[in-house]
This record gives C-alpha cells, structure tokens and sequence, in this order.
C-alpha cells in the first residue's frame, strides 16, 4: 500500500475505492497479501499478473465474492465490508465476469432483466424490457434485437448483453475482469470505446488483463500482481508494455524457455493435405517432421483445436493425412493413439483428467492395456508407473492418494503429459500446454516439450500465447477462420508478424492458394 | 491427507471422505439389524434372517446389473417389465416340449433366459448409444413394450409351469440349499462376487468408471463410450436373466403383473448402496447392502406393531430420500 499511496495523493483527496492491507488465504496458502489499491472516479485502473499472481481473487474481495482475510475496505473513506456480490453491487461495485453468464435459450432483453424483471407484479411487462434493453445495448454503441435469442449471438456480442445486464445496476465501480481474452481486435477496439465512455461519466474503473499493449492504450494507472503481492503502481505514461512484462514476471522472460538446436531437416513424419473438418476448418495442408516443434498461432475461434480435434478423429473430418509414409484416417481416438498420435486437450479439466478420481486411475487411463495380467489390472505396476511419472515430471504433490482434482493446474498438466507419454507416441499435439499454469511450471513443461522433440518425437502446440510459441517452436503455423493463412520461421517468427496474420492485416501466401 | 500442492479454492476433497460414503450403508444395515431386535427379538433368528436375504435375492441380482448401467451414467427402467418378458418366454419354451429329457430341457430354457435377457439388455443399449436417445426415454418406451407383449403372450392372464416332473426338478433352485445356505443366497454372493472382479479389477470395469465419470475425458482418452455403455445394458440384461432363473421355480409361474416396479426397487437399492445416481462411482457390495436393507425394513414392519405394513412403500421412499441427503453431506465435507 506504501506503493500506491502517494499516486492517490497526489490527486483526489479521498479515493472512491479503497483497499489496504488486504490479503486472503485460503486453507494454508497464502493467495494475497498485504494489497493497497485506490480507484478514483473517472479513472481506468489496470491490475496486470501472470495467471496465479492474485488477480482473480482481488477482484472477487472487492466485488464481495470473497471476505479479504486481513485488511480493510473503504467506500468514500468510509470503511465496508460485503456479505455478498449483491452487498457490493448496493455499494455501486459491479463486476463484469471473462465468462459469459448468460442463460443461453432466452432473450437478449431476457437476460438483461433476468432476476430483476419488470411488470406490475403478476405480468411481465415486455415492451418496458425491451426497450430498456435496446436502450442499454445503445448507449454501449451495439446495435443488437433485444428479442434476439442469446445462444445465436457471437461472443462479442454475448459480452456486450453482460455489460449491458452489469451496468443496468447503479454503478459508480466497473471491474472487467480479462474482457478481451475472447475477442478479435476489432472487437476489442470497440470494447475498449464502451470503457472510455463508462469512464467519461465519472465511473471508476479497474481493469485486468494480460495483453499489455492494450492496458497501455486504455489505463490511466496500472498495479503489477506478482505472486500475491503487489510489486509496482504507477502512471501508464511512466512504463512501456516491455516494463510491465518484466515487472509482471519479476526476471528475464528469455530465459523462461529451453535452449533448443534447430531440428536438422529431418523425415517428414506426418502429412496433412486437403483437410477439412467441416464448420471448422477447411483444406488444411502441413506436414510435421521428426524431432520438430511445429506451432499453430490464431485467435480464439481461428479453428486450431478442432483441426487437431478433427486429426485425431475426435470430429468428422476429410482429407489426406499420411502417418510415416502411410494414408491414414482416424475415427476415434483409440485409432490415433494406437498410431502414435496423441492429442492432449486444451480443457484440461473437462476433457483430460477425472478430476474426481485417483492419480493412479488417470495415469494409466489410456494405456490400461499396458497394465493387464489375465483378466485382472495389476495394480502394482499402476502404482510403479506413477512413482516413475511423479519423478520424471516432477508431479508435486504430497501424498500419491490425491485426487486429480486437487493437483494445482501445472500439475494437473504434468500429470496428463505423463497419462499421454505412457503410450509412448510419435507425434505429441498440445493444445494451450500452459494456459492457466503459473509461471514456474510453465518453464517447466517448455523443457519437457523440449526433451520430448529431442528424443525424436514430433510436436505440434497450439497456443494463444504468441511469446510461448516463438519462444519454443521451430515453426508456426497462423490460422485464421479455418484457414491455414501463413506460416513463419526463424528471423519471422515475432509477435507483430504472427498478429498481421491472425488478424488478416497481413495475407499470407496460403489464402492466395 | 492435506497435501501441499492442493488446488485450494476448492473444498478439499480427500479419498477418506468417499470411504466413510462407501461404508454409510452398512452402519444403516447395523443400525437396522440392532432397530430389529429390539423391535421382535425373532427377528435376528436365522432362520428369520435366512428368509429375509432369500426374499432379496431378486432386487438384488438385479441391482447389480443396475449399478454398472449407472455407474456408466445410464438408466434402465425396463427391468422390472424384462423380469416378466423373460420369465414368459422361458416358461413357454418350458411348456413347449422342444426337449424332451426334462433335466436337458431346464438347461435349456435357462441359457434361452440368459440369451433373452442379453438380448433385451442389447436392445436398450443401442437405443440408448446409437439411437443417442435419452435413457430414461429410452427404457421408459421399452418398458412398455416388454410389459404389453408379455400381457399379449399372457393373454392377461398367467403362464404357468404345465410340466409336473419338470417343476419339480426347477423347484431346488430357489427352494435348495447347500450345506443349509440357501441357493438364491449363493447365487446372490457369486454374482456379486463376479460383478465386484469386473468393475473393479478388469479394464471393462476401470472404463465404465471413466465413462461415468466424464465421458469427454473418457473419449479423448481413446475409450469407446458407446461399447462400454452397451455392455453395461447387456451386463444389466444378464442380470435380469438369473433373476428370472431363480423366481421362475419360486410360484412356477408368471403374470402380466410380475416384477411391477421392481425397477424403482432396484434403483432404490443401487443409490443406497452409495452409488452415485450422476455416474462415476459404482459400489458392488453397497448394492447387496441396499437390497438388503430394504427387505429388512419391510421385514421389520411385518413383525413390528409400530408402524402398519401398507405404509412399506411410504417408508422405502423416505429412506431413498435419507441415503441421498446422508450420501451428500458426506460427500461435501
């Protein structure tokens, strides 16, 4: 607080919002600690951090979700403290959640007013709503039928109907919490337009987010997280989006990625020609070769995960895939993993682990052929294989009787990087290796990708971190709306190309194929 | 139990709770055995509690068929009209004189169960993965045909047993015993001894877990859900079928009303038994508990004064509604 104190000072004499000292822990760790943080009125406050530095769970402490552990919070100088979200939001603290929470099968008006509905007690009164929620979707600059059933909207368009639905309460705080993960720039653009008008009526406005160009454009002040401290505030005018990177990982971020040769021109070990996966992504053509870490770039929705999905015949698909020489077409995962081909899921919980289930059972999963003696599974070389799993990934954890569920996310992706590698396969596809895994294990799975292509396998990361994927692939890949649009390696291999790309600022010499 | 690398925002969770749901229903057992004594001191004679188990037989057979169908994250509410579908069949082909040497006939209606009960579990199971029909939908629909054809094949009336010699060889079956067990007791503890190995030991049983307990993961790691879900119906439809073996010489005959509810009953037993109605959990020897339980409670309103024996349906729905709460409070701490 020591920090941010003088910042507040030297303008406004008492901050709307205001917290200090705060921290939280939560069973024995300690998820943030001693926080002081002021927003003013009419002000775009940013809190920048990698995943896990503590920003989540500051937004919940001040939007009521949670009781801060230690600490104080003032409205107005005047100290508060919220049973619930709905107590904060009668304080004028409104949160706007990165998921969207909308009941998908109703309307946009619907949604806007769920839970706060207008009528005169015994029937709704449709046209009020309606109106009210054009009028909202308006003056957001959006131009949306309130009648529109919300499952047909785009996600930029889902987002707005949540603003809408937030500032429909009186508010004199809007936080958004990572509002942009989801959108495309020119989406974003737009976004950031809503908040400077949000900001023009005097509101505050804290701001989280990981894209730092964009904290530079839109904040007035941004606070750095890191580990659950607060370890800088300051003016944006003062620090360039290098400063905050730095700031935010607290050491060289070069360093966070493994030294690698470049792979010799080795065999191609997987073509891809033609292929298709129908609404998804359409005449895809690369080719994968011994050793190589090959990288798919794009926005969210470009088609990546489902082109991979559609590979390793989790959807239909057509075209020429050739696995070491000969034509394949999977049409079930058994059928690639028994090739060699494994795919490890970007939804980790959903997908890749049963969170509600034992190590042990997860580990061998998909390998329990492996674990056969007659008729029976044999446990013991279970046990055997994840005592070798734990040590060769470095699965942290206190005791091997856990619940999958309970690793930590980092370990959580260890675990299925173990549960995949037990099958022994030649081509490894990751999709987001390291989304939602503080930074540490980050380093860490770079260096198993790593090891693994210099054992002779083939990867192929998906990823929406453009630093990841330049900093460990030998190409990538861009895709854009189910297209493959470019690919770029060595001295091309930068942020802004990959961007131009994603985006369509910049058309590569696939689309002119 | 409290490791360091706990994910911490979410209530731990430790594997000793889901022990404590896994022996829930066999303190209930205790409880009710200790209620039954005080309640007729005759009740914990062994011949009263031999009967009882006896009477079980047929719920709790079939129960564990029912337990793989919802580990798997199905539902199958036809078995109590599959129970009189197989039964018919197996009793006409028995008064059909196909076989003329009655002990080769017993076995052969017996394998024509088995075959028929395989066969109506198969059929629900590809309604179910196939079809991709709801399968609650699914065997609410087959419940109505097996129960229609078996009045069709019935003639609303019964199918009974024509073959004197016959019955009378059938009759050991259920009114046997070995060394003083009863055979249905037997043919309790061996099925469930084989379902136990199954679900427990063998990779069709770590599958159906998996598949239960999130299907996505279970896909993406290589698992056919829809097979593993078939099988688990043919696994219920087998059960049905040495139900059926056993309650065929019981009366040497079937109606149109036999086995009504029978599935709610078996249900019942499956989700006190700790099983988890979502799927992902499965609890062989919890679902033998269960069965006993509520033929024990049913028991002990006969030879109680406390509480009138019409009310029995009353009680089972409270205790179906008790296991669920006690199972929840057990499961969140």
């Amino acid at each position: 607080m020591s920090v941010s104190a003088p910042a507040a000072a030297s303008s406004h004499a008492i901050p709307l919002l205001e917290g200090a000292g705060l921290s939280k822990t939560f069973g024995i760790v300690e998820v943030l600690k001693d926080i002081g943080l002021t927003v003013r009125a009419g002000e775009v406050h940013a809190i920048i951090g990698e995943n896990g530095a503590g920003k989540s769970t500051l937004m919940k402490i001040l939007a009521g979700n949670h009781q801060p552990t230690r600490g104080e919070l003032r409205i107005d100088g005047k100290p508060v403290s919220f049973a619930g979200p709905v107590d904060a939001e009668n304080h004028g603290i409104v949160l706007v959640h990165q998921e969207i929470l909308l009941a998908p099968d109703l309307t946009v008006a619907q949604n806007i007013y769920l839970g706060r509905e207008l009528g005169n007690g015994l029937a709704l009164d449709d046209r009020a709503m309606n109106e009210g929620a054009a009028k909202a979707i308006r003056e957001l600059g959006g131009d949306l039928d309130p009648n529109a059933i919300v499952s047909r909207l785009s996600i930029a368009q889902r987002q707005l109907v949540q603003i809408a639905r937030v500032l429909l309460v009186p508010h004199r705080i809007v936080i958004f919490d990572e509002p942009t993960a989801s959108l495309t720039p020119h989406e974003t653009e737009a976004l950031l337009k809503v908040i400077r008008d949000i900001r023009a009526k005097g509101v505050g406005v804290l701001y989280i987010s990981h894209r730092l160009p964009e904290v530079k454009e839109i904040a007035d002040r941004v606070t750095v997280l890191r580990d659950g401290r607060l370890v800088a505030s300051h003016e944006t005018a003062e620090l360039q989006p290098a400063d905050m990177a730095r700031l935010m990982v607290g050491r060289d971020v070069a360093k966070l990625y493994p030294d690698r040769q470049a792979a010799a021109a080795r065999e191609t070990v997987l073509n891809v020609e033609n292929f298709d996966v129908p609404g998804y992504a359409q005449n895809a053509s690369f080719s994968l070769r011994k050793g190589e870490i090959l990288g798919f770039a794009g926005l969210i929705g470009a088609g990546r995960t489902e082109l991979m999905e559609g590979l390793v015949g989790l959807r239909p698909a057509r075209g020429k895939v050739t696995l070491r020489g000969h034509s394949v077409a999977f049409t079930d995962v058994h059928s690639s993993l028994k090739a060699g081909v494994a795919y490890l899921s970007e939804d980790r919980k959903g997908k890749g682990l049963l969170l509600t289930k034992d190590l042990r059972t997860n580990l061998t999963l998909a390998s329990l052929g492996k674990f056969i003696r007659g008729f029976q599974i044999d446990r013991q070389r279970e046990a055997q294989a994840l005592d070798t799993a734990i040590e060769e990934f470095d699965i942290r954890t206190g005791t091997k009787n856990i619940l999958a569920g309970q690793l930590s996310g980092g370990n959580q992706q260890k675990l299925l990087l173990a549960k995949m590698m037990l099958l022994d396969p030649q081509v490894v596809i990751i999709d987001e290796p390291t989304r939602g895994i503080d930074i540490g294990n980050k380093e860490q799975i770079y260096k198993f990708i790593a090891a693994l292509a210099e054992e002779g396998r083939s990867i192929i990361v998906v990823s929406s971190e453009m630093p990841e994927l330049i900093g460990i692939c030998d190409r990538i890949h861009v895709m854009r709306a189910g297209r493959i649009v470019g690919e770029v390696e060595g001295d091309h291999m930068n942020e802004n190309e990959i961007v131009q790309l994603a985006t369509g600022v910049k058309t590569g010499a696939g689309e002119a194929a | 139990m409290n490791a360091v690398a706990t994910d911490t925002t979410k209530a731990p969770r430790t594997s000793k709770d889901w022990d404590m749901a896994a022996i829930a229903p066999f303190v209930a057992l205790a409880l009710l055995l200790v209620l039954g004594y005080f309640a007729n001191p005759n009740f914990v004679s062994v011949a009263n509690l031999t009967n009882v188990i006896t009477r079980s037989a047929f719920i709790a057979i079939i129960a564990l068929g029912a337990t793989y169908v919802i580990s798997s994250g199905g539902l199958d509410l036809s078995v109590g009209a599959m129970v009189a579908f197989v039964a018919s069949l197996m009793i006409l082909f028995m008064n059909s004189g196909a076989v003329a040497d009655p002990m080769l006939m017993l076995i052969a209606a017996m394998m024509l169960a088995l075959i028929l009960g395989a066969a109506c579990g198969l059929t629900n199971g590809l309604i179910t993965t196939v079809g991709k029909i709801e399968p609650f939908i699914a065997t609410l629909g087959m419940m109505g045909i097996y129960r229609g054809l078996t009045t069709w094949l019935s003639q609303g009336g019964s199918i009974t047993v024509r073959d004197r010699e016959l019955q009378q060889l059938y009759r050991p079956v259920y009114f046997g015993d070995v060394f003083g067990v009863p055979i249905p007791i037997i043919v309790i503890f061996v099925t469930a001894a084989l379902a136990a190995f199954v679900l427990y030991r063998t990779r069709y049983g770590r599958h159906v877990i998996a598949v239960g307990s999130n299907e996505e993961v279970a896909r993406y790691s290589g698992i056919s859900v829809q097979k593993v879900r078939t099988i688990a119906y043919v696994i219920q439809g087998l059960c049905v079928a040495v139900a059926v073996i056993i309650y065929v010489p019981r009366l040497g005959s079937t109606s149109a009303t036999t086995g009504i509810l029978w599935e709610l009953q078996a249900i019942t037993a499956v989700v006190v038994g700790g099983t988890a109605l979502r799927g992902g959990v499965g609890r062989i020897w919890g679902t033998i508990c269960g069965a006993f339980i509520l033929e024990i409670v049913g028991n002990i309103m006969l030879l109680s004064n406390f509480v009138s024996e019409y009310l029995i349906g009353a009680i089972q729905g409270a205790i179906i509604i008790i296991a669920m709460l006690v199972q929840r409070t057990l499961m969140r701490k």
